[in-house]
């Protein structure tokens, strides 16, 4: 169980929110390459430790968010909204 | 210095004695201890071949390269134990019902093999081809049962769709009334599909191999593989460094972690996947039954215990900690389609890793690293194939070719574009 310190609802388990992941850049499409188009399409970090990722908090206050989280212990360690902050 | 199961550090030198009747009455008889059935040994400097991970990947692998040819010494690594991963987490589910030709002819081989796999090892493995019936909700689930089941008798695999009285014949306990929410249209009924022991299948390839001269080192985590021009050179490990040529990596869970000490990046996001057992009680399920609308699968244990298995968890992590939304959403859906059920208590819950790959296939064979070969991101399939990656990452291994069947899942497939779409044949929606 996952329970995210909302900053707009305060803490609320995991499942009232939609896991969006690793956020990247996505390239241009008008002039990135085969390879580069691929490697953002494929290409995941997935790794053991802290990441920061994006959550939608679907079933509360609607906000995108950018959490703190170990993928090993699922601990969470800040949830800060994604925009605007 | 003994425990009740052999000596403690496992035989030395002597091989183990074939099981037989025989054998059984003899040591009923003497109350004789069963000798342990695969050796420990000292790490040695050098192999000329170190498999990562000895669950039934890695032990298949090594079990088909002795057998199959001839290539040297061989170590399979791990940080547990046999079968401590993955291997001994799945739902023990064995099926080719898939829905790409080439994920059909290359599963198929695995349930050819999982046949007279008891005979191959002289170790019951208790495959039990018991029928799977994967349930269709709705026209758009069964008409991708209908394409399912076209392609799969094209390839020569007993596969059809069945309507709702022969259901109900198969699995007289499920809830065929049409009065719930998801009413049941038909099921993709694949007769030679089955469970499997899937404990015995670890310890059966791990005993075969042994006796072939393999070694297994058990309690041995991988810390880095060494690269010298683009070429492997050996493994550090926690018990010291081996020079080897070729790394296999055979980890569930773990391929990403494992490929990155090599720079290879692999396309895998890993997600746990939960699984719950119930208290045992008769025998009243023959089949194995999925419903992938509601994310569960269910089968009964020799033993009568229900075993259900579910959807992925909807985040990437490493975690192996049960959750209680997964037991409560559980319980919803098998209530759903078996509402006779609801009495029942479950025993335990657990889960385990799945390195979830874009297509659903896995990624298997070599790598930009010369010697670095790679036998992962099963997902949800790995159990299943493990004979058949075995048998062909073998033959990779010892002749230096990609054997037909696994050339469709090699790694450069995502970089050409060439992707093979599997997630038709998830069990449940991921």
């Amino acid at each position: 169980m996952i329970r995210i310190p909302c900053p707009f609802c305060g803490p609320r388990n995991s499942n009232e929110f939609a896991y969006k992941g690793e956020s990247r850049r996505r390239p241009d499409p008008a002039t990135a390459t085969a390879e580069e188009w691929r490697a953002y399409l494929y290409g995941h970090d997935n790794p053991e430790g802290w990441v920061r990722e994006g959550w939608y908090h679907r079933a509360g206050c609607r906000r995108y968010l950018k959490v703190e989280r170990h993928t090993l212990t699922n601990e969470v360690r800040s949830a800060e909204p994604a925009v605007g902050a | 210095m003994l425990n009740g199961n052999g000596k403690l550090n496992g035989y030395r030198g002597r091989k183990p004695a074939r099981y037989s009747a025989f054998d059984l009455v003899r040591h009923g008889i003497r109350h004789g201890e069963w000798p342990r059935v695969w050796r420990e040994h000292d790490l040695s400097p050098a192999y000329d071949v170190v498999i990562v991970g000895a669950g039934v990947h890695g032990l298949a692998t090594a079990y088909y390269l002795a057998v199959n040819h001839s290539v040297g010494r061989i170590a399979v690594v791990d940080r547990g134990y046999v079968g401590g991963g993955n291997s001994g987490r799945n739902t023990a589910i064995v099926r080719s019902n898939y829905l790409t030709p080439e994920g059909v002819r290359f599963y198929d081989r695995s349930v050819d093999l999982y046949e007279h796999l008891s005979a191959d090892l002289n170790f019951n493995v208790m495959f039990s081809q018991r029928g799977h019936l994967t349930l269709a909700h709705s026209d758009a689930s069964l008409r991708t049962m209908a394409w399912r089941a076209e392609v799969n008798k094209l390839e020569g695999i007993d596969s059809s769709v069945i309507g709702p009285e022969e259901i109900k014949q198969l699995v007289p306990y499920l809830d065929t009334s049409g009065h719930t929410h998801y009413p049941v249209l038909g099921a993709l009924y694949h007769p030679p599909g089955g469970t499997i022991r899937h404990d015995a299948v670890n310890w059966g390839y791990a005993r075969g191999a042994d006796a072939r001269g393999v070694e297994i080192h058990q309690n041995t985590e991988v810390l880095g593989i060494d690269v010298d021009g683009g070429k492997v050179t050996g493994v550090r490990t926690n018990r010291g460094r081996i020079s080897t040529p070729v790394v296999v990596n055979c980890t569930a869970g773990h391929a990403t972690l494992l490929s990155d000490m090599v720079g290879v990046k692999m396309p895998v996001i890993t997600h746990p996947l939960q699984a719950a057992v119930t208290e045992p009680v008769k025998i009243f399920l023959d089949a194995v039954v999925v419903s992938g609308t509601l994310h569960v699968y269910v089968s009964q244990t020799d033993r009568g215990e229900l075993v259900f298995g579910a959807s992925t968890d909807p985040y990437a992590s490493y975690s192996m900690r049960g959750s209680l939304e997964f037991t409560e959403e559980l319980a919803g859906h098998v209530l759903e389609l078996m509402p006779s059920i609801g009495k029942m208590r479950l025993l335990r819950q657990w889960s385990g890793l799945c390195d979830m790959t874009p297509d659903f296939s896995p990624i298997m064979g070599a790598t930009p690293v010369e010697g670095f070969l790679v036998d992962v991101g099963w997902g949800t399939y790995g159990f299943k194939a493990g004979p058949v990656a075995g048998e062909t990452m073998a033959e990779l291994i010892a002749t230096g070719k990609t054997p037909e069947l696994i050339a469709p899942f090699e790694l450069a497939r995502f970089a050409e574009g060439r992707l093979v779409g599997e997630k038709g044949a998830a069990s449940v929606g991921h």
